[in-house]
């Protein structure tokens, strides 16, 4: 036990009877930085939140022991009792209150229930020190840096007498310097005797910091190095991460590339949050008729900003930039402007942003075409019907009726649904933003032989995917996203999902320098 | 069969709602001995409670949104001081002055629709300040006193008939009973119409028989109150007006492109907005319109008081907003119809009517009037959880 500060054992988690944890083992040693890296929904995330008891005690199989001992956690709680405290990825800080209260908040420096506020100050004080944030502990969090907010979070985990520090992505929203300053304190911690585990798709940063790393794909452990027995090797980390064998299907398409139809020029848009941070950078790119595009990138990366912001202005401020179809500039200013230029935007959202839930399916398919059914503003509700009932068929639709809500449907019945609405639309550009999310395999098919028959008909897609399989799959050509920028440009036949991952890695490490 | 299963599935809110309307009625008929159902009384429960149906009409649009209009109440006095100035004090012709308060009433509207679309600020908030500014004004405008008489003309919008009160026929007014006839014919001249448009797309239609009966069921309604009223005056002129009213606004909320996104964009905002639905311009209007149907209201309250005062309309909004919910709209939004709305006011309507009648004293009938929103809204609730989970 001497060595060993945690141990997860034999770990496996199933939702919905899809397993998310295959029987994971994880050792963690004291006084060690330890990285778990992987894909999006390879599991990283579910194993943190069992290890913090968010999920609970008999929601999942297997053991975990601290210290030594064996662990029952049935609550966030029960493990801040153990030392374990997590830091998400969206910082869970109530911005109007200041950074003292923050720290202490559910923790007060309290009497009977009331707070003494000159203790919480000095303490406060004291652990912003230790952090090295140099802010009034009175000062309210909204007006902080999200880098410095982090810090906060971590000063946080402090004041609850942390031994293992779990980090998730907490680098994702930091630029360079913050990203710096905040890997320098783990080690600073490191030396005081508290584990961490970080969580990251940032290889750079974890060859920087980690002493050990775990790859997990599918639920599944994959490799283990350690900094004292292994070489770190970029290459060996990549392909444990991305290495899965091709299961997926994709149905064949002959690909028939006409003319370029849209093209995006020096596109930059600033983030709607800091009016002077540029979220996405001079980005260029453009599609052809009968062309599928793919968008690759992680996470965070930049591309449903990009979709969005093209779509009408819809997300960000401060849009410049040129936008031409058919090698004429065009202006979008709404989103009714892009629907008559011929766009649509099928958004990764759909509960919130791409379907009304308490509408049946015939009034969510028109809801963007009602004028085609309509005589002056009058909707011809036998029409409206024809119509829907057509897409249904087209699309197969599995429903009870037209009249069905959409919320009763399934996941991929629903995504089929989002998309009738924008093929109903009769769009030149389709922008489809995680198509596939969360929906299963068989609909899956029928989604891609949906988007094969719209370039069938010489119409184009983007597709903007997380899932690179699916990208090499079904794309012509591949744009790399990262951090709002264009990191490369792939051919679909020549792209594997290494050259990705390599193309990203370099570009983040060229920012970097 | 199991088409007649579903229109009750799909409708069960408001067949829920009639079938309460319904038993609310026999219940006080029995209760006043046969008082509710008279003559005189029918046209009384029209007359008093007009007002409160046109302002659900409206309210219900802003409450199909997901939020509510607290200012109305205020507009209806705001709109009736005004008139009465320009009626009263300035002699104003009776004609131009409904038109220019109409106006008014659209800008008071507009100005609390600008606010909530362009300027983001939640419509609690700003329709609570209009509430206060335009009670405030009120006052301002009749210092405080009670404005009257109106003129001969205008008081007939409220508490007219339409002409012809010699034409009898074993004490009935004939005009009443040829206006009921009327309106069962274009009733049934639309329903047959309907039908036929679904025949030809070859789509699957309620039985014959089953349809008979409901039209049967309304024709018979419809006669009965046209009978009824034409016992006592006749049709009131404004129940003409709110015929119209409801049959525009079923219409716009029903087969139109704008009514389809005011309900859209109640449902999810933000989906409606990536749908091309212009989501600030119908926030607007439906506000502006709003103060439009607060001012009709308030010209049909200040004809019937005849006189213009400082405290009119006071808590209606509360009524109209009640009325909506009773009828089965949404607190969520994106949920709810005119006739919905219209029912449930009724609903409060009689109460108010049948309790009166039987001497129940006014802090009870509130009392009541409470539970009976309670009760119609966890109603509603639990229904729309059992057609969820099936």
């Amino acid at each position: 036990m001497a060595n060993i500060h945690l141990e997860m054992r034999n770990i496996s988690k199933a939702f919905y009877g899809v397993m998310a944890l295959d029987s994971v083992d994880l050792t963690v040693n004291n006084h060690e930085i330890h990285a778990i890296v992987g894909e999006n929904g390879a599991g990283k995330s579910t194993l943190m939140k069992v290890l913090s008891g968010v999920h609970a005690d008999g929601s999942f199989d297997g053991e975990i022991f601290f210290n030594g001992n064996k662990c029952t956690f049935s609550g966030i709680k029960d493990s801040e009792k153990y030392g374990i405290v997590i830091i998400h990825q969206e910082l869970a800080l109530v911005p109007y209150l200041s950074i003292a209260e923050n720290i202490f908040l559910g923790n007060e420096r309290a009497k009977n229930g009331i707070i003494d506020w000159n203790n919480s100050i000095s303490e406060a004080n004291k652990l912003l020190e230790k952090v090295g944030l140099n802010e009034k502990s009175t000062t309210l969090v909204e007006n902080i840096g999200v880098g410095k907010q982090q810090l906060v979070e971590i000063a946080k985990a402090l004041s609850k007498d942390v031994k293992l520090l779990i980090l998730d992505e907490p680098t994702a929203a930091l630029n360079d310097e913050e990203s710096n300053k905040l890997l320098n304190l783990l080690l600073e911690l490191k030396k005081q005797g508290i584990t961490s585990i970080l969580i990251s798709h940032k290889l750079n940063e974890i060859e920087k910091v980690a002493d050990a790393i775990t790859v997990i794909r599918d639920g599944k452990v994959i490799d283990n190095l350690h900094k004292s027995t292994d070489k770190i090797d970029e290459d060996r980390i990549i392909r444990s991460m991305v290495g899965r064998e091709i299961t997926d299907r994709f149905p064949s398409r002959k690909s028939n590339i006409g003319e370029e139809t849209f093209k995006v020029e020096n596109w930059t848009v600033y983030d709607p949050q800091h009016h002077d941070k540029k979220a996405i950078d001079n980005i260029n790119f453009n599609v052809k008729k009968g062309e599928v595009v793919g968008f690759a990138g992680l996470m965070g990366a930049g591309r449903t900003e990009i979709a969005m912001s093209i779509f009408g202005k819809s997300w960000g401020v401060r849009h410049s930039g040129k936008i031409y179809k058919d090698n004429k500039e065009i202006f979008i200013h709404s989103v009714n402007d892009a629907i008559k230029q011929g766009l649509a935007y099928v958004t990764e959202d759909r509960k919130s942003y791409g379907l009304v839930l308490i509408n049946n399916i015939m009034r969510n398919l028109t809801l963007s075409s009602l004028k085609s059914i309509s005589n002056s503003g009058v909707i011809n509700s036998n029409e409206e019907v024809i119509t829907s009932q057509n897409f249904r068929e087209k699309l197969n639709i599995k429903c009870s009726g037209l009249e069905q809500k959409v919320e009763d449907l399934s996941g991929g019945n629903q995504q089929k649904v989002v998309l009738g609405k924008w093929i109903m639309a009769e769009p030149d550009i389709l922008i489809l933003d995680e198509p596939t999310r969360g929906i299963d395999v068989g609909a899956k098919y029928e989604i891609y032989t949906i988007i094969n028959s719209l370039v069938a008909e010489g119409k184009s897609v983007i597709m903007i995917s997380s899932e690179m399989p699916e990208l090499l799959g079904m794309c012509d050509r591949i744009y790399v996203i990262t951090e709002g920028r264009v990191a490369g440009e792939l051919k679909g036949k020549e792209a594997t999902q290494e050259s990705i991952m390599k193309c990203i890695i370099t570009h983040q490490r060229e920012r970097s320098i | 069969m199991t088409g007649i299963k579903n229109y009750f599935k799909n409708n069960i809110r408001q067949y829920g709602m009639i079938i309460a309307l319904v038993f609310i009625m026999v219940l006080f008929q029995l209760l006043t001995r046969g008082i509710l159902f008279k003559p005189m009384n029918i046209t009384n429960l029209v007359l008093q409670n007009a007002y409160v149906l046109i302002l659900a009409v409206g309210m219900l649009l802003a409450i199909i949104t997901g939020n509510i209009d607290l200012s109305v109440g205020s507009v209806v006095a705001f709109v009736g001081a005004l008139a009465a100035v320009m009626m009263v004090t300035l002699k104003v012709p009776v004609a131009l002055a409904v038109i220019i308060s109409l106006l008014i009433g659209l800008s008071a509207g507009s100005f609390q629709g600008l606010f909530i679309a362009y300027f983001k600020i939640p419509p609690f908030i700003v329709t609570l300040a209009g509430m206060l500014i335009f009670r405030g004004m009120t006052m301002v405008i009749l210092k405080g006193q009670t404005l009257a008489p109106f003129p001969v003309s205008f008081q007939a919008i409220a508490a007219g008939y339409l002409p012809g009160r010699e034409l009898t026929v074993l004490g009935l007014n004939l005009i009443a009973v040829i206006f009921g006839i009327v309106l069962s014919l274009i009733y049934i001249f639309f329903e047959f119409n309907s039908r036929r448009n679904k025949q030809r797309y070859g789509f699957e239609l309620l039985p014959l028989s089953f349809e008979l009966i409901k039209w049967t069921l309304i024709i018979i309604s419809i006669n009965a109150l046209t009978i009824s009223l034409a016992a006592y005056n006749g049709i009131p002129i404004v129940l003409l007006l709110l015929l119209v009213i409801i049959i525009i606004y079923t219409f716009i909320t029903q087969k139109t492109i704008a009514g389809r996104h005011i309900y859209a964009l109640g449902g999810n905002a933000k989906a409606a907005k990536l749908s091309g639905v212009k989501t600030e311009r119908v926030m607007f209007w439906v506000y502006a319109n709003m103060g439009m149907l607060a001012a009709v209201a308030g010209l049909v309250v200040a004809g019937r008081l005849n006189a213009a005062t400082p405290k009119a309309g006071n808590m209606f909004e509360l009524d109209a907003i009640a009325a909506c919910f009773i009828g089965g709209a949404s607190a969520s939004g994106g949920i709810g119809t005119v006739i919905g709305a219209i029912v449930g006011g009724l609903v409060m309507g009689v109460l108010n009517n049948g309790m009166s009648i039987m001497g129940v004293s006014v802090d009870w009938q509130q009392a009541i009037k409470g539970l009976v929103l309670l009760g119609a809204v966890c109603f509603d609730v639990y229904t729309k959880n059992k057609s969820g989970s099936r």
